[in-house]
C-alpha cells in the first residue's frame, strides 16, 4: 500500500496543487464531503445511533404489553447476571459461558481441520489449485439456512449416524441426533471451516518451503518441523481465520436455534427471544450489549495479536 | 511440488466429504418419490415441476431478487464514493481513524446485533412515518446498511493499488474533473466495483438474520421461507429449491472466480 499524502502538497498564495488539480483547500474538502457524506450518514443512521439507543434502552424497563417505559435502573444487568424475582440462577450466565464456549470449541476444531486441508490446496498443481480452492468456497457461500437443515435431516433417525450411535447405546432406537450439543458443534465446524480455510490457504500459499527443508535436513523431527518451521509462517493467515470463526460463533443464532432447540440455546437465542417472542426491548438490549462487549474484547486481542493484517 | 504425507491428504478429502455431506443429502432427496419422511421411494422430477407452480415460492423467489438488486445497487454507490473520499482527498489523521473505526463497525458487528440496532431504528421511525412498516423498503434499507462496508474495502483496495500517478497525469493533462471520473477513474476502478458488487449480492442473497428481524408479512424471501418451512415440516419441494439455490451459488461462485482471477 502506498502512503497517501495527508497534506496538499506546494502552495500558491491560497491555493494548493493536489495530485495535478489546481484548487483550494476548501473546494477540495467540499468535493470530499459529497463523496464521504451519503454512506457516512447513512450508517451512522442505521447503525451507530441506533446502537446507541441501545445503550439506552437497556437501562429502562418492560412495561406490561411489551412498550418501553423509560424508569432508568440496572435491574437488566442484574437479570443479565442470573438475579431474577424467584433469586438468584445461574441459567444466564451459562447462555453466555456457553456461547463462549461453543465459539471456543469450533474455532479450535476448525482449526485442527483446516491445516490439512489448507495444505492440501496448496500442493495441488497450479492449474487445478483454484478450482479446489472454489470448492471450499461454495459451501460458504451456499445458504446456511439451508446447510443447517441438512444437517437436522443427516442427524434424524432414519439416517446412518444415528444408526451407529443407536449401536453404539448413546440414543435410544429411533431417537435423533439432534436437538443436541453435538448437533450444534457439527453444524458450527461446517458454516465455519471455509473461514479459516480461506486465509490460512493464502498463508500456506506463500510459504517459504526452504525453512521446512533445512529443518528436516537438521533432522528435526515432524513435530518440530511444523512447529518451528510452519506454524510461525502461517500466524498472520491464522491470525485472521481465527477471528473471522471466534466472533460470528458467539453470536450465531441460526445453527443454535435449529439444531439446538431448547437443550443448548446461546446468547443469539437470548436476544432473538427477547425481540420476537417476549418483547422485552429492554433486556434485549442488555443482552445484545453483552454480547457487543465479548466482540470488541475478541477484536481487542486481534488489534493486540495481528497488527498489520487485513480482516476482509 | 512438495509431497504431502498421504494421512494429511486424506484428512483433507475427508473434511471435503463432510463439507458437502448435507447438499449430497438434499440433493438425494430432492428426486425422492416420497411425500412425507425421508424413505427412498423412486425417482420423481415431480418436486422440480411443482416448484414452479408454487406460488408462494415464486413470490419469494421474486422478493430475494428485488431486495438483493436493490441493495446492491445502492450500496454500490455509496459504498465506491465513500472508498473515493477515504482514498483520494487529504482527511486529517483524526478524523481518518474516526472513518476507518466506522468503515469496519458493520463488518465486526455479529448480525443479530445489527438487525436489532435496525428494529430499534425502523421502531422509532414509525412513529414518524408509516413508510418503515417491516416490509421489502425496511429490508432494503438493513441490507445496505452492512453492504456498504464491504463495497468500500474492495474498492478501497483497488484504489490503493492502483496508485495516484494517473490521476495527476490526467489532471496535469487538462481533464476537468467530470471528464476525469467517466474516462479515468471509472473505468480503472471497474474491476474492484464488480468484484464489490458481487460480494454485496451474494451476502443479500444469503442473508437470514437482517431478513428475519426486519421482514414484513408480504416482503418473505426465499432463506426466510425455508426456514419457517423447517419450523412447519419440509416438504420435497423444498429440497428442490434448496438444490436450484446451491447450482446456482456454484455458478456465482465460479463466475466470480473467473472475473477476479483475471
Amino acid at each position: 500500500m502506498q502512503a497517501t499524502p495527508q497534506k496538499p502538497v506546494s502552495s500558491l498564495g491560497k491555493f494548493v496543487v493536489w495530485f495535478g488539480e489546481l484548487t483550494t483547500p476548501s473546494r477540495l474538502y467540499r468535493r470530499g464531503l459529497w463523496f464521504l457524506l451519503p454512506a457516512v450518514v447513512w450508517i451512522l443512521a442505521l447503525l451507530v445511533i441506533p446502537g446507541l439507543a441501545l445503550v439506552a434502552l437497556s437501562f429502562a424497563e418492560r412495561g406490561q404489553y411489551g412498550n418501553v417505559l423509560w424508569h432508568w435502573n440496572l435491574e437488566n444487568y442484574s437479570r443479565l447476571l442470573g438475579y431474577g424475582i424467584f433469586g438468584w440462577s445461574p441459567d444466564t450466565i451459562f447462555i453466555l459461558l456457553r456461547s463462549i464456549w461453543v465459539a471456543f470449541v469450533t474455532t479450535l476444531i476448525c482449526v485442527v481441520l483446516a491445516y490439512p486441508l489448507a495444505f492440501f490446496i496448496a500442493t495441488r498443481p497450479a492449474r487445478t489449485r483454484y478450482l479446489w480452492l472454489a470448492l471450499v468456497i461454495i459451501p460458504f457461500w451456499t445458504n446456511l439456512v439451508i446447510r443447517t437443515y441438512a444437517w437436522q435431516m443427516l442427524l434424524s433417525p432414519e439416517f446412518p449416524f444415528a444408526k451407529v450411535a443407536h449401536a453404539l447405546g448413546i440414543i435410544p432406537a429411533d431417537g435423533a441426533l439432534y436437538p443436541s450439543a453435538f448437533a450444534v458443534y457439527i453444524g458450527m465446524i461446517t458454516a465455519f471451516l471455509p473461514f479459516v480455510v480461506m486465509p490460512l490457504f493464502s498463508s500456506v500459499e506463500r510459504l517459504d518451503w526452504s525453512l521446512v527443508e533445512a529443518a528436516q535436513d537438521l533432522y528435526s523431527n515432524r513435530v518440530r518441523t511444523f512447529f518451528q518451521g510452519i506454524w510461525p509462517q502461517t500466524l498472520p493467515g491464522l491470525t485472521v481465520g481465527i477471528i473471522l470463526t471466534f466472533i460470528p460463533a458467539m453470536g450465531m443464532f441460526v445453527i443454535p436455534d435449529l439444531l439446538g432447540g431448547a437443550k443448548y440455546l446461546l446468547v443469539g437465542n437470548l436476544i432473538q427471544q427477547q425481540f420476537y417472542s417476549s418483547r422485552d426491548y429492554p433486556y434485549g438490549a442488555a443482552v445484545s450489549l453483552g454480547l457487543m462487549i465479548l466482540t470488541l474484547f475478541g477484536l481487542a486481542i486481534y488489534r493486540r495479536r495481528g497488527q498489520g493484517v487485513e480482516l476482509v | 511440488m512438495h509431497r504431502l504425507n498421504p494421512f494429511v491428504s486424506a484428512v483433507a478429502l475427508a473434511t471435503l466429504v463432510f463439507l458437502y455431506l448435507p447438499m449430497l443429502a438434499i440433493a438425494i432427496l430432492s428426486f425422492n418419490r416420497t411425500r412425507y419422511g425421508l424413505q427412498w421411494n423412486g425417482f420423481t422430477t415431480d418436486w422440480y415441476t411443482r416448484l414452479f407452480q408454487n406460488t408462494e415460492i415464486l413470490e419469494a423467489a421474486r422478493n430475494t431478487l428485488v431486495l438483493a438488486v436493490v441493495s446492491t445497487v445502492v450500496a454500490t454507490v455509496l459504498g465506491t464514493l465513500l472508498a473515493i473520499a477515504l482514498e483520494r482527498y487529504p482527511w486529517g489523521q483524526r478524523s481518518r481513524g474516526w472513518l476507518d473505526n466506522l468503515l469496519y463497525l458493520p463488518v465486526v458487528t455479529p448480525d443479530i446485533i445489527l438487525a436489532v440496532a435496525l428494529v430499534v431504528a425502523f421502531g422509532a421511525l414509525r412513529a414518524v412515518s408509516s413508510t418503515f412498516e417491516p416490509g421489502l423498503l425496511t429490508m432494503i434499507l438493513g441490507h445496505v446498511t452492512f453492504q456498504i462496508a464491504f463495497v468500500a474495502l474492495t474498492v478501497r483496495s483497488r484504489l490503493q493499488s492502483l496508485g495516484r500517478d494517473l490521476d495527476e497525469a490526467a489532471r496535469d493533462l487538462y481533464a476537468d474533473y467530470g471528464y476525469f471520473v467517466r474516462r479515468v477513474l471509472l473505468p480503472l476502478l471497474t474491476p474492484g466495483i464488480v468484484a464489490g458488487a458481487m460480494l454485496a449480492f451474494t451476502l443479500s442473497l444469503d442473508d437470514f438474520v437482517i431478513s428475519f428481524f426486519t421482514a414484513g408479512p408480504t416482503s418473505q424471501t426465499l432463506p426466510l421461507l425455508i426456514y419457517a418451512s423447517v419450523r412447519r415440516g419440509v416438504t420435497p419441494e423444498i429440497h428442490a429449491l434448496s438444490t436450484l439455490i446451491f447450482l446456482a451459488t456454484v455458478l456465482l461462485v465460479l463466475a466470480s472466480e473467473r472475473l477476479t482471477r483475471r
